[in-house]
């Protein structure tokens, strides 16, 4: 029996469940629902939900667990020669899994009686000729303990799938039961639904932070494991990045990290002084209409993919700088040899950040009370003067902070610059040059093939981790201090 | 109401310093002032007083031109100071605030140093040749809003800070130092508290021997206390306008009587 089906008895099981209460409710009272505690529909979403509810919990925790325990267990039965030379037990693991797949379609589609499929001396070569006829997909070739272990992976699944099935089934049929039994006119129907209401938002909430946190530790995991493997102290102190897959690689961040400054730097020296002017117009001289039309405006360029940013900056920004600042240019310095350059991602980068620096900083001005303005105007000072002496230090805590959240999102940008930036780890003030930045790291070191028991693979666990620490803490710092600033005028 | 004798009225007749005639002022379609004529004299509080949306803040910031800061406003007639229209091409509203300075209804000090709210005025209308001579605005200036004492040992201190009567105060030694020569002041004393206004009213009727002084407000006994002129407001038309033992002793208009007898507003 597919899941689906499994669900849509669970369903049924329910949408009963929600009648049958429904009109238990409404005998117990007579008919009279002015007798009853609550309102007939309560009575039946109480049924359902008790149905539904520990049924589907149970559910999706066994699908979580079953796999975990099939899979140790499977693995503990490959003996150690069964390794070969250079591949390990997770290697050995993905292939007994595509062999209990092949199985599986092989018995589905009928290339294979399911007496053969459990044959634990079948004929290896016969049994993987019958697979690839079937069309299966193997990429290596089966040997003996491969098809015990993919066997035993077959007989545990299916085991602990009708286990699963008959467990739920019966949940549902008990918690349904339960509640009809329990459904009375005195019964407060009403208030248990509310409870179990209020248990599914908190659940929901508490998903979110639960993944949140997952996520950090598993992070933290594969960071531990990648210091057991590479010392720390070249990892942050060190001076040289050159991953290399044959061993004796040097991680340092560093290099990494100057780099990412380096094009975050430009990129707010782009962003802030622009964003913030188009805040000031927007926010102080632009009349209703137009600000009814360059806003929205502006805030749709902050929609757009940071892909198409980077494909900007590999196709127009990076060539016109090169046109500009390379060999035979227009300025004829030859300072810039490849549109790949700090400038370049800086550049492109800085606009990306416009619309966010300018609509941050635009919320922010309008914040300063309009009595500040009439007493700056009072006094005789012009529009412009107020805004430089009195609007602009008032907002100014609060733009710092949305230039910090700007900088922590430079910090953080991936797309443009794997497009614009180059590969070269280097510590350069050349602005002219490529340079590379932790994410773009990140991204070369886990694409591609992949040892997951590599410091070359693993430090970009450790790299993502720092970038996070540093992200984290630059959005901490810059909420608290906008948060400090709209409370001063509230 | 024993306070409206309080103030000793003078009769004898002063300069006019600010003389509106037929003044109309439109939010939009809204009609808001309708025909008002108005003598402000120098050297005198003239008291604004009338229901609350009658046109009383409308009209005092047509004395400033601060009406032009409202997109949708529009205002009609004359407004002579010292003789000359303020609403002439050749006059520059910025310098005419300087001329005549405004106090809001909520204190609206800047978020910076005590000092720096006052100096704020002299140094955009570059009134101090040196710090020495700034110093010396700011001084006389807080002195004049009654206030040094309080604040002469923190100047570098937030204005911010200051307790809600100090920065009213301090609002008012802000606009005194670009040498105004006529204050305007909003509701000055409604976001305060007694003893607060009570100081702030001092304050007003010192202010008198230099300044021509134009006070809107909300209490009656406010106006009977530190004003000599009263006009009263109603619907946008300027009821009534005369001495202000007359105007609460023996009203000519029925209206004003009702309203100082708390019968509208
Ligand atoms: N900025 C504005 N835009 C449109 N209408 C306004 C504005 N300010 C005041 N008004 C209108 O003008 C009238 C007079 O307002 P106001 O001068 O503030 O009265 P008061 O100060 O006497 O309470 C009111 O009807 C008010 O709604
Ligand atoms: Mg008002």
């Amino acid at each position: 029996m597919a899941l689906s089906w499994l669900l849509l008895i669970l369903l049924a099981l329910a949408v009963i469940g929600y009648f049958a209460g429904r009109s238990r409710a409404l005998a117990s009272a007579g008919g009279d629902t002015r007798d009853l505690h609550s309102l007939p529909s309560y009575y039946g979403y109480n049924v359902a939900l008790s149905a539904l509810v520990p049924a589907l919990v149970v559910l999706i925790i066994w699908l979580l667990v079953q796999p975990m325990i099939v899979n140790s267990t499977v693995s503990g039965i490959i003996p150690d020669q069964a390794i070969p030379e250079g591949s390990n037990r997770g290697l050995i693991m993905s292939e007994v899994r595509r062999v209990a797949n092949g199985l599986e379609g092989a018995v589905a589609s009928g290339a294979m009686t399911e007496a053969q499929a459990q044959d634990g001396s079948a004929d290896i070569e016969t049994l993987t000729k019958t697979l690839k006829d079937a069309g299966q997909v193997l990429t290596q070739d089966i040997t003996q303990p491969i098809l015990v272990a993919a066997q035993k992976f077959r007989s545990m699944t299916s085991t602990g799938t009708v286990a699963m099935q008959v467990v739920v089934l019966a949940l549902a049929l008990l918690g349904a039961a339960f509640a009809y039994v329990r459904t009375h006119k005195e019964f407060r129907a009403r208030n248990v639904v509310e409870q179990g209401v209020l248990a599914l938002l908190l659940l929901a909430a508490s998903i979110a932070i639960l993944t949140t946190v997952g996520i950090v530790l598993s992070m933290l995991f594969e960071t531990m494991n990648f210091f057991q493997l590479h010392s720390w102290k070249d990892f942050f102190f060190g001076s040289t990045w050159a991953p290399n897959f044959r061993g004796g690689s040097e991680l340092s961040i560093l290099p990494l990290l100057w780099g990412t400054l380096y094009i975050s730097l430009i990129a707010l020296l782009v962003a802030v002084p622009i964003g913030l002017f188009a805040a000031i117009y927007l926010s102080e001289y632009a009349s209703g209409a137009t600000r009814a039309i360059a806003k929205p405006l502006l805030e749709i360029l902050a929609g757009i993919p940071t892909i198409v940013y980077g494909l900007f900056a590999l196709l127009t920004v990076g060539p016109a700088l090169v046109s500009m600042f390379g060999q035979g240019g227009t300025l004829g310095v030859g300072w810039m040899a490849s549109s790949n350059a700090v400038l370049t991602a800086g550049l492109v980068m800085g606009i990306m950040l416009i619309p966010f620096v300018s609509s941050l900083s635009d919320d922010i001005i309008n914040a300063v009370p309009q009595s500040m303005r009439d007493g700056s105007l009072g006094l005789g000072a012009t529009h412009s003067e107020t805004v430089r002496s009195v609007i602009l230090p008032a907002a100014l805590p609060g733009i710092v902070g949305a230039v910090l959240l700007a900088a922590s999102r430079a910090i953080g940008e991936t797309m443009i610059v794997v497009m614009a930036a180059g590969a070269i780890a280097k510590f350069s003030g050349n602005p002219f040059e490529a340079m590379t930045t932790i994410t773009t790291r990140i991204v070369s070191q886990l694409t591609g093939d992949t040892d997951f028991a590599s410091p070359e693979t693993l430090v970009a666990f450790a790299l993502g981790l720092t970038l996070f620490i540093i992200t984290l803490g630059l959005n901490i710092f810059a909420l608290y201090i906008v948060r400090k600033y709209r409370e001063q005028y509230e | 109401m024993n306070d409206m004798t309080r103030v000793e009225r003078t009769v004898d007749s002063k300069a006019i310093k600010i003389a509106a005639k037929k003044v109309q002022v439109y939010y939009g379609e809204t009609h808001a002032i309708k025909d008002v004529d108005v003598e402000i004299e120098d050297k005198t509080v003239t008291a604004f007083i009338g229901p609350s949306g009658c046109g009383k803040s409308t009209f005092l910031r047509c004395l400033n031109r601060m009406n032009d800061t409202i997109d949708i406003c529009r205002v009609k007639g004359d407004i002579l100071l010292d003789g000359e229209d303020i609403y002439d091409k050749r006059v520059d509203p910025v310098q005419l605030r300087a001329k005549v300075g405004m106090v809001f209804q909520k204190p609206n000090p800047f978020p910076k140093s005590i000092y720096d709210n006052v100096a704020y005025g002299p140094r955009i209308h570059g009134l101090a040749k040196n710090k020495a001579e700034l110093d010396e605005i700011v001084e006389k200036s807080l002195r004049r809003g009654a206030i040094w004492d309080e604040v002469k040992d923190r100047l570098d201190a937030p204005g911010t800070g200051l307790s809600g009567g100090q920065q009213q105060r301090l609002c008012i030694a802000r606009a005194i130092a670009t040498a105004p020569e006529v204050l305007l002041m909003d509701e000055p004393c409604s976001a305060l508290d007694p003893i607060a206004t009570a100081q702030v009213e001092e304050l007003i009727d010192e202010l008198r021997s230099r300044y021509s002084v134009v006070i809107v407000t909300h209490s009656m006994q406010q106006a009977a206390r530190v004003s000599q002129k009263t006009a009263f407001f109603h619907l946008g038309n300027l009821v009534e306008f005369g001495e202000t033992g007359q105007i609460f002793t023996n009203p000519e208009d029925p209206r004003t009587e009702s309203y100082i007898t708390g019968r509208i507003g």
